[in-house]
């Protein structure tokens, strides 16, 4: 079946079978791999994209209930990696392996959206749902305060 | 210095650089191309052309200097850390550096991901790279001002003549520089610590900014044109045989491109017998798979289970073991002549590795030559067991090697790539395996289970007198897994007067591989937490015991051959400085506690302390862990050094409430639901001390982990009484009153 979707202010059309999940259109039909694939059942978080703002696991939505909705991946994020997220990742060197991170981010992402100023409590409820096998949560979280600090214009130590 | 540059090389233009345990690494220098076998020399290739001064340093004509990354990415670090190294001696600053990864190339020498060996190995040659690169660039500099090679010395990428004043950028002498003789390494004083500009900084990975967009790194991104997609699916049961499968009805679904059997070999961690489903995407391929019916001959292994086994070695355990390890004075006399002796059984179940990126490869067989892509941390297996199983030539395989999704040692197994080749001989296209969650839980290489049967006993002072340990482990054919033999030099060996190991294999049918420390992060947590109970039991504290049991002794050396020489005062070290970082002294109330636990692995020697709340009804929340580890002289990336380490505690962690059951020959857990990783909630706060001592710089991707578990029981005994010796933590009941 032919679909239309809204990726990252693009329009893109993609031709596959009604039950594919968003995550293999992404990676495999239209080249955005930066979501990933991890369970294939929702319980890693590898797969987070936006929908509409709202943070999602693209490997539990069929493509079809994806349609005229504005899907963000990781690599709309930002135009150039200046999501201060990104940056502050950047600057943390949060990742190891890196596999999880993008996942990571977007969750993060939509927890500043709602929470510009997040406590560690707040950071440790709306991360919960996704795994790091190198196990990175110590700089995520930092990584995630230093965001916040950004976004509000506070300088931030090196 | 000129005496440096003007050194002959050997006709090949190769130099090899020796002076390190496991043979160094030999180093392709770009020459003169005059002759046939130069031309040859590798060099480092890449788009942004430039000159190459050998096989990891090529300055381009745009600024930068690039330089080869040749170990493989698992999360480790190195493709930052090893770069840090050349930069340095080639005196560049590091925002003038672009990484570049390499493929399997013998110019590289060993390119291999484990044991955390990258450091030690690399430490001194790839500075040796940098440095006789920079000769090189001074030397061309100095000729063109026909000025001594004495009289100038290199800084941010140029080439400084200090007493006129000039100066010339690397990318203006490269050329010339590139026809120069490489100078003998062995003749460059390499600098001196304290002008370190590049190692010993804080340095941000370099995919971080390809990581954060999500830009393609790893082996499962790889897209090729014309590219099919597969997948493999093996018998529950290992090792079992493809009888029959519905290939016919599985051929005709929607994207299917092929079905078929390949066949197989006997080679537990090699390729196993399956059927293969190849598609025009990873959903279609999936989705065929569940209309894939097969009949397996499931083999002599089909009634196996772990209850089975624990029963077998709950047999075996108080009889004579198999296999002696070691005996010193005679243990089982002083336990009889003990009044004070304690007895304890330890068992841990096997786990799995959980990668984050389930295993995969990129395979294409075109005109006689395999090549793949491959997230792999020994890229070498891959071409190792091709040319065993289909005889195909080693130098008509060539292996690309991505950054991986996580190693833990899973990926120093080669089954994955051996899959997708023996898939891509049939195939007229290149064609991506792609295992799904499942298969990577269920056909894992494990880290082994084992029961260990201890007896201890303390002399009138509190001291360890003896120590025996019958250790019942797993194994494959009357050999034990990988990461299940203990050595006969594992502490407390040579510590303990009377002491007395000895080993029995259980035969499995099950695959097993190294698992981050293997060995190391099971026999920790026994032999840390059998001397907490010692030290319970002769009523000293669990610190003091352990620097006496260390004693006086320095170096405890190992008799012939064995590479395990043992720095008892290294260990002293980190153990009184952990024990002064945390607090050792302060008291806590009940249902707190501390615990703190030691261990010598992978050349590196850390004490952790861990601080723990056990609540009345068993809830235990791990509060703060502080770590010293002493890995010599340097810590090349400290923000890479910390990551490692805080991740090798929170792994640990996680790993000691995860377990896998076996039944009917088949591993039980599925997907993470059933297999649990630690997550946000449960992550210790955890405080990292390096002690820089006189020693060389040694690796650190795993030898912080093994002393946290144990860490973490002796703590819960300290809050609450309560001794574990089973694992996972959940199996045992925590509440108190």
């Amino acid at each position: 079946m032919t679909y239309t979707l809204k990726i990252n202010g693009q329009t893109r059309t993609v031709n596959v079978p009604s039950d594919t999940p968003l995550l293999w259109v992404l990676r495999d039909h239209l080249d955005l791999v930066g979501t990933k694939y991890g369970c294939g059942m929702g319980v890693c978080g590898a797969c987070t994209i936006h929908i509409n703002g709202v943070p999602m696991r693209s490997c539990q939505m069929p493509v079809g209930t994806a349609v005229g909705m504005q899907i963000t991946t990781i690599e709309g994020l930002s135009a150039d990696g200046s999501h201060p997220l990104q940056q502050a990742w950047v600057d943390e060197d949060v990742a190891q392996c890196g596999y999880c991170q993008s996942g990571q981010i977007m969750a993060a992402a939509a927890l500043l959206k709602a929470n510009p100023k997040p406590s560690d409590e707040d950071i440790t409820n709306a991360m919960a749902g996704n795994l790091c096998r190198c196990a990175t949560y110590q700089r995520i979280r930092q990584g995630i305060h230093r965001a916040a600090d950004l976004a509000a214009g506070k300088a931030v130590s090196s | 210095m000129s005496t440096l540059l003007t050194q002959p090389i050997d006709r090949r233009g190769f130099l090899r650089i020796s002076g390190l345990a496991g043979g160094g690494l030999l180093l392709g220098t770009s020459l003169s191309f005059t002759d046939e076998a130069e031309a040859a020399a590798p060099v480092l290739k890449g788009a942004g052309g430039g000159a190459s001064l050998n096989a990891f340093v090529r300055i381009g004509t745009d600024g930068l200097v690039y330089i080869a990354a040749h170990t493989p990415e698992c999360g480790q670090g190195v493709k930052t850390s090893m770069p840090m190294l050349v930069a340095e001696e080639l005196e560049v600053d590091w925002r003038q550096v672009s990484v570049e990864l390499v493929p399997l190339d013998a110019a590289y020498g060993a390119q291999f991901a484990g044991g955390s060996t990258t450091t030690p190995r690399c430490y001194t040659p790839l500075r040796q790279v940098g440095a006789t690169a920079r000769h090189m660039l001074i030397s061309a500099a100095a000729q063109r001002w026909s000025v001594p090679a004495s009289e100038c010395r290199a800084e941010s990428a140029r080439v400084l003549h200090p007493a006129s004043g000039r100066s010339l950028s690397y990318g203006e002498v490269a050329a010339n520089a590139a026809k120069l003789p490489v100078p003998d390494a062995k003749t460059i004083t390499l600098k001196a610590p304290q002008d370190f500009k590049v190692i010993g900084r804080r340095i941000t990975g370099v995919d971080n900014p390809a990581i954060v967009t999500g830009r393609p790194l790893f082996g499962i991104d790889q897209k090729l044109p014309g590219m099919l997609y597969a997948v493999f699916e093996k018998c529950p049961v290992f090792g079992g045989k493809v009888l029959q499968a519905n290939l016919e009805t599985v051929k005709s679904l929607p994207g299917v491109k092929d079905a078929f059997v390949v066949e197989g070999t006997a080679n537990l961690t090699g390729l196993m017998p399956g059927v293969a489903i190849v598609a025009d995407s990873t959903w279609a391929a999936f989705s065929a798979r569940r209309q894939l019916k097969v009949t397996w001959d499931e083999g002599p292994h089909a009634n196996d289970s772990w209850t089975g086994f624990l029963a077998k070695a709950s047999e075996l355990g108080p009889q004579a073991g198999k296999q002696s390890l070691r005996k010193d004075g005679d243990a089982p006399a002083r336990l009889a002549a003990s009044a004070r002796k304690v007895e304890a059984v330890y068992t841990y179940p096997f786990i799995s590795h959980a990668n984050l990126e389930p295993q995969n490869c990129t395979a294409w067989f075109k005109d006689g030559v395999m090549e793949l892509w491959a997230p792999s941390q020994r890229p070498a297996g891959g071409p190792d067991l091709i040319n065993e199983v289909f005889g195909l030539a080693k130098d008509k395989i060539k292996v690309n090697i991505t950054r991986m999704g996580g190693g833990f040692g899973r990926r120093l197994s080669s089954d994955f790539m051996i899959e997708a080749a023996a898939i891509a001989m049939r195939v007229p296209a290149p064609v991506k395996l792609t295992w799904s969650r499942e298969d990577d839980l269920r056909h894992d290489h494990y880290r082994p289970g084992g029961v260990h049967f201890l007896k201890g006993a303390v002399d009138d002072s509190g001291g360890i007198a003896a120590w025996q340990n019958h250790f019942v482990t797993f194994g494959n054919r009357g050999r034990p897994g990988s990461g299940g033999s203990l050595s006969a030099d594992e502490f407390p060996a040579r510590f303990v007067p009377h002491y007395q190991a000895e080993m029995t294999v259980v035969d499995t049918g099950i695959p097993m591989g190294p698992w981050r420390a293997p060995g190391s992060c099971v026999f920790s947590w026994v032999i840390q937490s059998f001397i907490d109970e010692l030290a319970a039991a002769g009523g000293r504290d669990p610190v003091e015991l352990r620097l006496a049991l260390l004693g006086d002794k320095a170096v405890v050396s190992t008799p012939g051959d064995r590479p395990n020489a043992y720095d008892a005062g290294r260990m002293r070290g980190v153990v009184k400085l952990v024990a002064e970082k945390s607090g050792w002294d302060k008291p806590l109330p009940k249902g707190r506690g501390r615990g703190i636990a030691f261990h010598f692995s992978h050349r590196g020697y850390f004490a952790n302390v861990a601080e723990v709340t056990v609540s009345k009804d068993g809830v235990l929340k791990v509060d703060r862990v502080v770590v010293v580890g002493d890995v010599g002289s340097q810590i090349i990336n400290p923000s890479g050094a910390d990551n490692q380490v805080e991740g090798s505690i929170m792994d640990a962690l996680s790993a000691a409430y995860q377990e896998l059951d076996l039944e009917k020959g088949r591993i039980v857990q599925s997907n993470f639901h059933e297999y649990p990783l630690l997550r946000i909630t449960d992550a210790p706060k955890v405080e990292t001390h390096f002690l820089l001592t006189d020693n060389p710089p040694t690796g650190i991707g795993e030898p912080a982990l093994p002393p946290l578990t144990p860490a973490v029981c002796n703590a819960v005994y300290a809050a609450c009484g309560k001794r574990i010796r089973t694992l996972p933590i959940s199996k045992n009941d925590l509440r108190w009153s």
